[in-house]
């Protein structure tokens, strides 16, 4: 008797249908292929970059999918540690989810440094004071973290279960998952927190320098808070749009509610935090520079008060307050839509933090850095979501991703 | 993070530019072209893709003829002494170590081969001091021959800014320890190369803590004033200028702030 490759007891389409389905992303990511040997090939004069713009757009990329991934540690840390049953419905989800947004996080910054074979240095010659050797040094162990904890969801594969090494293999692997939860937990705290940091430090820059804790500025902090928070409402919502192109429901409702509750509280807390910190640089920080609020949204054609309203209100408190509600959980359209102005709130965050930052005038003979990025940069900055994709769906077609998934399509 | 020897003698180098005198003739930027070996290409207009150690910059007051006035302001890397010495905004960011503040003197330096061109330092720096390669330097040819022996040419993908001609200092304490006098380093026996190429003698370079030298006194003058003073970074490189709106231009004020050289005028 053959197995079939597929988890048991559920239905996949057909082989045709599925490629066809990854055919798009597949050219995707042949384009960002062909972006990627230019810039490795020909060097970074391929991007939109320059003097003023030192970070662009992969550097808001990884700060943003790095944050989105967050969904994996704070579920790990929901379900293993604080023990949160529920949570492990979608786990596995969340595992792949991060671990492809850390690879990808991974590969802009070997795309995006000048002398890529170097990349090691950051390692050997580290720097301890840096907030960029920290968050090197726990994203990729984190990186490391996320295929330990992704190998056993792998070996439950039909197939491979009926080997006896790779069952009792991933049978110990479940049993010790905790410990790498608890670890992973622990590094994407600090990292998170480091990236936080890495505008928060800069002296330099009075629209992103904080001041904080002990050696932590306050964006340290906002950091860790904000993916922790935004982190499961992205997994939940990239799980919702699976069932939506599968049609199938995968995940029970009570489990999407837990996660928006949550996450509606925690988004809550952190955007209030974030209000009093921008009132304190606004009114005390900024002007020690003898910058004022307005000579930041001033003058330049992209970034006006808008975006400092978009981030706060319209993508903080307006999301957190439908998921601190009970009525607005139970409305899935309500939730998700909640959720987006949730993700778009955090990227926002990120971009202003990386290229506000920089768009912004010191010296009063200088004018706005405006930039807008190449081809080059774009493609490869969407190459994550088409990895994304493909991984996904050969993870859902051959892995048993959701427990709950032969329950729910009878 | 290293401290000075106890054999060394401490020094803080710095530059005291008086932008009153200076003509705008960029000959300080020529001569750094040439005494450091800054790669340059056909196309020079974009200026944030160009390498240049020292850039001038021409300001005005903004207003029309016949009260126009025009300055020029010449920026090398300002050589920060950080919010706490020894701490400039670029060094501590830097994850490799590629950059650092070196104490016996105070110049902040670049290792061209230890950077991998993350940027960090650039994104740190306020004064866009420091430049990116973005492509391999060419010089046209048989100018490779002219180059400068002692200073290493720099590749792509690596970061590069003003070393305060830290070759020459090395080659002047080189000089001073054999004739038996190694500590002893004569202001004339160190001086930049836009210092000397300075035809209106606007530019003057020396030891900012030697009362001997003149950028000592210089920096103490009423008018003196440092570019971005207020964020802290604490620049070894001051100006002058009796100009208001030139002090203005210098760094950032609030509404009803003066700058301090004007303080007790306004009073």
């Amino acid at each position: 008797m053959t197995t079939s490759a597929f988890p048991e007891g559920v239905k996949r389409c057909s082989g045709s249908q599925f490629i066809l389905w990854l055919l798009p992303a597949f050219l995707v990511l042949l384009i960002a292929a062909y972006a990627m040997f230019r810039v490795w090939g020909f060097g970074l004069n391929q991007t939109n970059m320059n003097d003023a713009y030192g970070f662009a757009l992969w550097i808001w990329a990884d700060l943003a999918v790095i944050a989105l991934g967050g969904g994996a540690f704070f579920s790990g840390f929901l379900a293993y540690i604080m023990g949160v049953k529920q949570v492990k419905n979608i786990i596995n989800f969340a595992v792949i989810l991060g671990l492809v947004c850390y690879s990808m996080a991974l590969l802009l910054l070997g795309l995006d440094v000048g002398q890529p074979l170097r990349g090691w240095f950051i390692f050997w010659h580290a720097n301890i004071h840096s907030m960029l050797t920290e968050v090197a040094f726990c994203l990729t162990i984190y990186l490391g973290v996320l295929i330990v904890e992704f190998i056993p969801v792998i070996l439950e594969n039909p197939k491979i279960q009926r080997i006896r090494f790779f069952h009792h293999l991933s049978h110990n692997m479940h049993e010790i998952m905790a410990v790498f939860a608890a670890t992973g937990v622990f590094l994407s705290f600090f990292h998170q927190g480091s990236l936080g940091g890495v505008p928060g430090v800069l002296y330099g820059r009075p629209f992103a320098f904080r001041e904080g804790l002990f050696i932590w500025p306050w964006t340290f902090f906002l950091f860790t808070w904000s993916a922790a928070a935004v982190g499961p409402l992205f997994t939940a919502s990239m799980c919702r749009l699976t069932e939506i192109i599968t049609g199938k429901r995968l995940v029970k409702d009570e489990v999407y509610q837990l996660l928006a509750k949550i996450s509606g509280w925690m988004l809550l807390t952190y955007i209030i935090a974030k209000s009093l910190d921008t009132i304190y640089w606004a009114t005390v920080t900024a002007p020690s520079a003898g910058f004022s609020l307005m000579s930041f949204y001033t003058n330049n054609p992209l970034y006006g008060i808008w975006i400092l309203i978009a981030e706060i209100v319209i993508c903080g408190f307006l999301p957190a307050l439908i998921l601190i509600t009970q009525k607005g959980r139970e409305n899935r359209r309500l939730l998700f839509a909640a959720a987006a102005l949730a993700i778009i709130g955090l990227c926002i965050n990120r971009w202003v933090m990386v290229l506000q930052t920089l768009a912004a005038p010191l010296k009063p003979f200088d004018e706005w850095f405006m930039y807008s990025p190449a081809w080059t940069e774009v493609v490869t900055t969407i190459m994550p979501v088409a990895v994304g994709i493909i991984v996904i769906s050969l993870a859902y077609r051959y892995l048993p991703l959701f427990p709950q998934e032969r329950e729910l399509n009878p | 993070m290293q401290k000075i020897p106890s054999h060394t003698k401490a020094r803080h180098f710095g530059m005291v530019i008086d932008v009153d005198k200076c003509t705008g003739c960029a000959s300080c930027m020529v001569a750094c072209y040439s005494e450091n070996n800054v790669s340059f290409r056909d196309e020079e207009s974009a200026k944030m893709l160009s390498l240049n150690w020292i850039m001038v910059y021409k300001l005005t007051n903004g207003e029309s003829f016949p009260d126009t006035e025009v300055c020029y302001l010449p920026q090398p890397c300002m050589h920060c002494d950080g919010k706490e010495f020894g701490k400039p905004p670029c060094v501590s960011v830097c994850p490799a170590v590629a950059t650092d503040f070196d104490w016996p003197t105070g110049i902040v330096s670049q290792i061209y081969t230890r950077c991998f061109g993350c940027r960090y330092c650039m994104a740190a720096c306020p004064y866009h001091a420091r430049q990116f390669n973005w492509w391999d330097p060419v010089w046209p040819a048989d100018m490779e021959k002219y180059l400068s022996p002692n200073v290493s040419a720099r590749t792509r993908g690596v970061v590069e800014k003003c070393s305060f001609c830290y070759h020459r200092f090395q080659l002047a304490r080189q000089k001073a320890y054999h004739e038996g006098r190694p500590e002893e380093i004569g202001e004339d026996e160190y001086q930049t190369a836009c210092t000397q190429a300075c035809p209106s003698g606007a530019i003057t370079f020396g030891d900012l803590d030697n009362p001997e030298h003149e950028v000592y006194k210089l920096k103490q003058d009423r008018y003196a004033f440092r570019l971005l003073e207020r964020l802290n970074t604490n620049p070894s490189v001051y100006y002058i200028s009796k100009r208001k709106w030139v002090h203005r231009m210098a760094d950032n004020y609030l509404e009803g702030e003066v700058p301090a050289a004007f303080a007790e005028n306004e009073a």
